[in-house]
């Protein structure tokens, strides 16, 4: 909220001077290096250049295709033997039976559990389950937050109003508050209502829809710092004059400006998704058993540890790997969409220095727009954005209570 | 300014209000809070839903419920709070007393100790930025805070409280496991060292002697039964310590400084074995008295040496003061460890996996100190990792940020030293962004860790937060509500004062 309202007291006086400054000055930055690209070339140039966000595409879609293909999902048929909750003979006491040396899987590469379901297939239903809430929580949460924030940003007066204090009650509300309304809801199996129903055979689906529908605040408010400053610029008056209704200088104008902040945020509430999804079904109110989650089957083997600690590590290997990758991904986002990006050395700027002050002179005013008169702006709007970018500790998913920010 | 305050103030309370009558209805109309009555087959089931019907309130709708609630609440302005009782009849401020001072200790030293370390290793790292440490720094954040932490709880919980107390009734170590000890902090020394290969080379064979030597002394002299830093190390590291102050505050070229943080730690070692005894009577707020006086000694230290810039050499006297002040006190903590460990209720396994002390014990300001320190170092430790990761990359952007601005250009053109660059020209403008972010985690402090409480059973905020609503009863869920939303508001608005104080370029209107 604070940061909210950091922005609005500081961007709404001096956008309407200040943006009108820093625009030209941010106008003729001369980057060579993305000269006659558009910005999603540019974005993927950038990204691409990142190893670490590559490699965290990479495993991310592997663990994708695993979960999905081994096990399958809805109608189609996984390539695995077993079911996640199919109960199968222990074999040699459930120890995994994967070898390195010579390698080869065995029937259970990940062990069994104490009543023998097969601890692979758990855990690639887990990460299923992990990946569906994710994205659940990541469109819905970023649908709403783009429109509430845009709306809000670009119409101010009471609209903004009314929707910035519903966004600032819903951000105060614990979000283990509406876990526990949801799963005690749609636990009520006997109430027979169509969505008791719906909720009883789709729980990781509401259970994402609940989420996402309160996870949209912190997107919110950055996409309406954002429009704060966007619906000042000459291309919309350009738009407005020429007879664009609002919704398409909204949606069409901009909007496409606007998509770096929406992009990145949305990667950061997706790896808080993730563990939000588990720490919840470790409490008992996300996922319930007879489905099962990576959170779920930490909660349930954790007292094995000693007996059985293959049951504790896969899953939360699987967590960790999951969340780390769209972590990295997430952080290439930001690079890459980030206009201010430099590389600063210490040891070069100190060895510039030394060798003449005329190549550093000469590098500066072109290499340090918007300093001027719009720094009061592009160092609020750019500081801010990055705590919640990040996550922050204010989002912080796992310690249950991320929306009483 | 106080107009803005006065309006922040009025438009919170108009959300507290909008989100207590949304609390409350959904924790109302979460669940059936009869449930355990019905599946019973108690004789009495009967009368037992009655009285419980009747304790809740359960014949007005919620909703009106909700306005008696606010009636009771509305009291606190007037002096005297009632928030309803919880369903073993305990009134919910008295509860949420105890459960505030629980969550309190659990979290205020790992958001202290975060904070230190984050922002420290978010300067190191931007200083050396795409340095291998740097990317070390880097990956390790980005791995903490995929972290989840009843995952973490548990893994410590194995090595950290039950493999540590295997190790505590047997301490010897190896001289293989030595070895390996100082291979891998060896090479942590050599990676994390700056130079040229050679200098990290050296850096690291000599971490790795030191720390093998040390470890098999260790073992030798039976350290982890009886350990002591005794007046050596004390003196030892007093000098060390007193050398580094000095350069971050002060740098070594001011010799007055350096002799004022020396003269403290001669002060500190002749102070060690008169105070013995005054330190085996020891209370709270004597220790408090204690720091006091021993930071007034160390800047009057810095005051008599005089020179061109007084406040420098009291500020390296205070700090050297109270370090080595902290060094005698862990001194005289770890004199009282074997009592401790030997203790019959803690039966030679101090570190403990769950609860915040042991129940029942007797002991003295060392011994109970002992026992807090062994209660909190799991979830402590479980707290900063995963807090960690946000301070270090948040200080490691704003500090990137800082040291590309026009006026660090010009303090390296002018001949600032290096160190005065980064400590005053950027290290305190780094610091404004950062404040906000403090201010908003301590807004965060008292909602507590909902998870690391249930995993460690430590009975504070979120475990009341947590058992009120499986037992679907508004009243505790409502109380943990209001304090945590209450100081969450506050501490925003309190950021945002800091934030404009800081950095004149923010005006709050």
């Amino acid at each position: 909220m604070s940061q909210q309202s950091q922005q609005q007291d500081v961007t709404a006086a001096p956008t309407a001077s200040g943006a009108a400054t820093a625009a030209p000055a941010a106008g003729i930055e001369p980057v060579l290096e993305t000269k006659g690209l558009s910005l999603g070339q540019i974005v993927r140039k950038r990204f691409f250049g990142h190893s670490g966000a590559l490699i965290g595409l990479v495993v991310f879609a592997m663990i994708f295709l695993l979960a999905f293909s081994s096990e399958g999902w809805g109608p189609f048929p996984g390539w695995w033997k077993y079911q996640h909750d199919q109960v199968t003979p222990l074999v040699n006491e459930g120890v995994p039976t994967w070898t390195l040396a010579p390698f080869s899987f065995g029937d259970h590469p990940f062990g069994q559990d104490r009543i023998g379901r097969d601890l692979f297939a758990m855990t690639m239903r887990g990460a299923q389950q992990s990946i569906v809430v994710m994205l659940i929580i990541g469109i819905v949460a970023g649908v709403i937050g783009v429109v509430v924030g845009s709306l809000a940003g670009y119409f101010r007066g009471w609209v903004e109003t009314v929707l910035m204090r519903l966004t600032d009650i819903i951000i105060i509300i614990p979000v283990l508050l509406l876990a526990a309304v949801m799963s005690q809801t749609a636990g009520r199996r006997d109430s027979g209502t169509w969505f008791a129903q719906f909720a009883a055979s789709n729980g990781v689906v509401v259970l994402g829809i609940f989420l996402g529908l309160v996870l949209w605040v912190s997107l919110a408010r950055l996409v309406r710092g954002e429009f704060l400053s966007l619906r000042e610029r000459e291309f919309v008056d350009a738009a407005r004059i020429s007879g664009a209704s609002n919704f398409r200088i909204i949606f069409k104008h901009i909007l496409p400006n606007a998509i770096g902040v929406v992009i990145v945020n949305g990667t950061l509430i997706m790896s808080s998704a993730i563990l939000l999804e588990t720490a919840l079904s470790y409490l008992g109110v996300g996922v319930k058993a007879p489905d099962t989650s990576l959170g779920l089957l930490i909660s349930q083997n954790q007292e094995a540890f000693a007996t059985r600690p293959w049951l504790f590590w896969w899953p939360g290997l699987f967590i960790v790997l999951i969340c780390l990758s769209i972590n990295f991904i997430g952080d290439g986002l930001r690079d890459a969409f980030d206009p201010r990006q430099k590389k600063f050395n210490a040891k070069k700027a100190k060895s510039r220095g030394a060798h003449g002050s005329a190549v550093a002179a000469g590098a500066s005013p072109a290499a340090e727009p918007s300093l001027e008169v719009g720094t009061t702006v592009s160092s609020v709007t750019s500081e801010v954005p990055d705590t919640e970018a990040f996550g922050g500790a204010p989002e912080r998913a796992e310690d249950g209570k991320g929306g009483t920010a | 300014m106080v107009t803005y305050v006065v309006r922040r103030l009025i438009t919170a309370a108009l959300i507290l209000l909008g989100a207590s009558f949304l609390v409350y209805n959904l924790t109302a109309l979460s669940g059936d809070p009869l449930e355990e009555f019905r599946a019973s087959n108690q004789p009495n089931a009967a009368q037992l839903m009655q009285a419980r019907s009747q304790l809740l309130d359960l014949a007005t709708p919620a909703p009106i419920r909700y306005f008696k609630w606010l009636g009771g609440a509305a009291g606190c302005f007037a002096g005297h709070c009632d928030l309803g009782k919880n369903l073993a009849g305990q009134p919910v401020t008295q509860a949420l007393g105890q459960a505030l001072v629980q969550t309190l200790t659990l979290v205020t030293g790992a958001t202290i100790l975060a904070i230190l370390v984050g922002v420290a290793l978010g300067i190191i790292t931007a200083l050396r930025q795409y340095s291998a440490l740097d990317y070390g720094v880097t990956f390790l954040a980005f791995l903490f805070f995929s972290l989840p932490i009843f995952w973490v709880a548990v893994l410590l919980k194995e090595y950290g409280a039950i493999g540590f107390n295997n190790f505590l009734a047997h301490p010897d170590i190896p001289i293989a496991t030595a070895l390996g000890v100082g291979i891998v902090v060896g090479i942590i020394a050599g990676v994390v060292s700056a130079g040229s290969v050679r200098r990290r080379l050296i850096i690291g064979a000599i971490v790795f002697a030191f720390v093998t030597l040390v470890l098999e002394v260790a073992s030798i002299t039976q350290w982890f039964r009886f350990p002591g830093l005794g007046l050596g190390v004390i003196l030892i590291a007093g000098v060390g310590i007193a050398f580094g102050v000095t350069v971050l505050t002060a740098g070594l070229q001011n010799r007055r400084a350096l002799y004022a943080a020396l003269t403290t730690v001669v002060i500190g070692v002749a102070a060690y074995f008169p105070m013995q005894p005054l330190l085996n009577l020891a209370t709270p707020l004597m220790i408090v008295i204690l720091a006091v006086v021993t930071v007034a000694v160390g800047i009057a230290v810095g005051y008599f040496w005089g020179g061109y810039d007084r406040s420098q050499g009291m500020r390296a006297g205070g700090i050297t003061a109270f370090i080595v002040g902290a060094l005698i006190m862990l001194d005289r903590f770890m004199q009282s460890w074997p009592a401790y460990f030997d203790n019959g209720l803690v039966r030679g396994r101090p570190i403990a996996t769950i609860g915040a002390g042991t129940p029942n014990l007797q002991a003295d300001f060392w011994s109970s100190g002992i026992d807090t320190f062994t209660h909190l170092i799991l979830p402590t430790v479980a707290l900063v990792l995963i807090s960690l990761a946000s301070y270090t990359r948040y200080t490691r952007s704003s500090m990137l940020e800082v040291m590309n601005m026009d006026y660090i250009r010009t303090a390296r053109a002018k001949g600032v030293s290096e160190r005065s660059v980064v400590m005053r020209h950027a290290f305190r403008n780094a610091l404004i962004p950062i404040s906000t972010v403090v201010a908003l985690d301590i807004g965060q402090l008292i909602g507590g860790a909902v998870i690391t409480e249930t995993v460690f059973s430590v009975h504070g905020m979120g475990f009341m937060f947590l058992d009120g609503i499986s037992h679907v009863d508004p009243n505790p869920v409502m109380g943990v509500f209001l304090c945590v939303a209450i100081t969450a508001l506050f501490f925003n608005l309190v950021a945002d004062l800091i934030y404009s104080a800081l950095d004149p370029r923010v005006r709050v209107k």
